[in-house]
């Protein structure tokens, strides 16, 4: 009985022995099979474009700058709350604002195997915000503006992969002037490292549009001009009305530090480091300041600020659908802010060519040192402000984007990719906001 | 006080064994890091809520984005 055991025992291990040995087999089939495939391909690629081995050339051809890829980017956004600074922490914050922007990219190469990249941009912004109206005291002030702010980037890259760019910016609304110039490098570095270095300076123009009650009256010349953030001037007081408005210097420098590192065939992450100093005129002169006592004065911050950004974004391909987008940094400065900024996006790839990805980015801020809500500050404080967006406070902001890129562009026209994003922004401070974008991409 | 000057350097040890597990990835490899949803910097489509982020909120750069400049005043 036992020796009939042993044989069964026997027979059923080596049936199993056979099955792994089959398997083996097949895999080493199709493995040779698939081998001879690839190896008949590359001998008919090679073959189709008849190319004799020994006349492969290394040199590099010299084509001048041409149009390769244009982005229009069109937002319109709209938001409510109740603590404008315009009128001291409390009034509306209502904002609409519609935006349209145009980027061209132009790409050439010469003999010595540089690429050249040329970026062209132009948007316009126009917007309505409420509390403008409330820069004169009667609410009449206009509460529409538009801006315009066109950019050129240029960057050469070598053969060895380092890029050498420049940038020019400007920006322009009635009360805010605006110019920047950026020059950055960055280098290859080991096996999928890259380093990145970028200094810029923004050179602005703050025109000192006062609330109306606020604008000194000099005996000398009793006469007063009413201006709205919005640039609709009046007088009062009789006389000449085109007395100019004297503008504010507000200088910004950055310094900015990145890594970015592949760390496997799914997954690449990238260091960020700013440094960010600040000096002249960093108040805005038309937000007023509710004292304690029923004084009211335009809002006074310091003439100096420096922040310190760290950020760290790491990118996960999970599986073959679903891409893992996350972002954290923190932030400080010396107002006295402290800031955490986590966001994670979840780009789901319905189709090679069709992706849905929603988001969510939270954030989280103490107060600036500065801040103080309506009809609390004392009227001996050095500093003062009754702007929110130096408040402590919480944000959340959510949404779906969704990305279309067929092969063939989208109705076999130029248009190579479409981008929809919708997000909804909610504050601590009861400030809502929504956002809706578009992205058009066009390709040669 | 050691738990604090724990507290800062552990981010330190985590990102330096992060990069340091990194891994040789050929050309040939990158399909997947290649994918334009893989990109390390922010999306052409999100310039406007960066904009009006950076304008409600205290907070701004180490993002690839701005740091300066426009006037944010309303």
């Amino acid at each position: 009985m036992e020796a009939k055991q042993v044989v069964v025992a026997d027979v059923t291990n080596l049936i199993k022995d056979i099955k792994i040995i089959m398997k083996k087999i097949s895999l080493t089939v199709i493995g040779l099979y698939l081998l001879l495939l690839s190896a008949h391909c590359q001998i008919t690629n090679k073959d189709s474009v008849s190319v004799p081995v020994n006349t492969i050339s290394t040199e590099y051809i010299d084509k001048p700058l041409r149009l390769e890829e244009t982005n229009i980017v069109s937002s319109y956004y709209t938001q409510d709350g109740n603590h404008s600074a315009v009128t001291g922490g409390v009034g509306t914050e209502k904002v609409t604002d519609i935006s349209t922007g145009i980027d061209l990219k132009f790409v050439g190469s010469d003999v010595k195997g540089h690429k050249y990249t040329l970026t062209t941009g132009l948007s316009v912004d126009h917007h309505t915000a409420a509390s403008s109206a409330y820069v004169n005291k009667s609410g009449a002030s206009k509460t529409g503006g538009t801006r315009v702010y066109p950019s050129i980037n240029f960057s050469s890259e070598n053969k060895m992969g380092s890029v050498v760019g420049i940038g020019i910016y400007y920006s322009t609304e009635y009360n805010y002037k605006s110019f920047a110039l950026d020059a950055s490098y960055s280098k290859k570095i080991g096996s999928g490292g890259e380093l990145s270095t970028k200094i810029n300076g923004y050179f602005d123009q703050v025109k000192l549009i006062t609330p109306s009650e606020l604008i000194p009256v000099t005996p000398a010349s009793p006469i007063t001009t009413v201006t709205s953030a919005s640039g609709v001037t009046s007088s009062r007081g009789g006389g000449d009305n085109k007395s100019s408005i004297p503008s504010s210097p507000r200088y910004t420098y950055t310094g900015s530090v990145s890594y970015t590192q592949i760390i496997n065939k799914k997954m690449q992450a990238s260091l960020l480091l700013d440094i960010v100093a600040q000096n002249g005129y960093l108040a805005l002169p038309f937000h007023r300041v509710y004292f304690a006592d029923g004084g009211v004065q335009v809002e006074n911050l310091p003439g100096n600020r420096l922040k310190l950004p760290f950020g760290l974004r790491v990118n996960y391909f999970l599986g073959d659908k679903v891409i893992v987008r996350s972002f954290y940094r923190y932030y400080t400065d010396d107002w006295g802010v402290v800031a955490h900024t986590a966001s994670l996006e979840l780009p789901i790839k319905m189709t090679p060519f069709f992706s849905v990805a929603p988001f969510y980015r939270y954030y989280t801020q103490t107060a600036a040192k500065y801040f103080a809500p309506y009809a609390v500050h004392k009227q001996s404080d050095n500093y003062y402000t009754s702007n929110y967006s130096y408040s402590a406070f919480n944000s959340s902001y959510y949404g779906v984007g969704v990305h279309i890129a067929p092969p063939a562009g989208l109705w076999k026209s130029a248009i190579s990719a479409v981008d929809i994003r919708y997000g909804h922004y909610t504050q601590t401070t009861d400030l809502n906001s929504d956002v809706i974008s578009f992205n058009f991409q066009l390709k040669r | 006080m050691k738990k604090n000057v724990f507290l800062q350097i552990l981010p330190v040890v985590v990102l330096m064994i992060f990069f340091a597990s990194c891994k040789t990835v050929k050309e040939y490899q990158r399909n997947k890091l290649n994918d334009s949803e893989m990109s390390l910097g922010n999306k052409k489509i999100e310039k406007t809520e960066l904009n009006f982020q950076s304008y409600r909120e205290a907070a701004s750069g180490a993002n690839g984005g701005k740091t300066g400049g426009g006037c944010g005043c309303n």
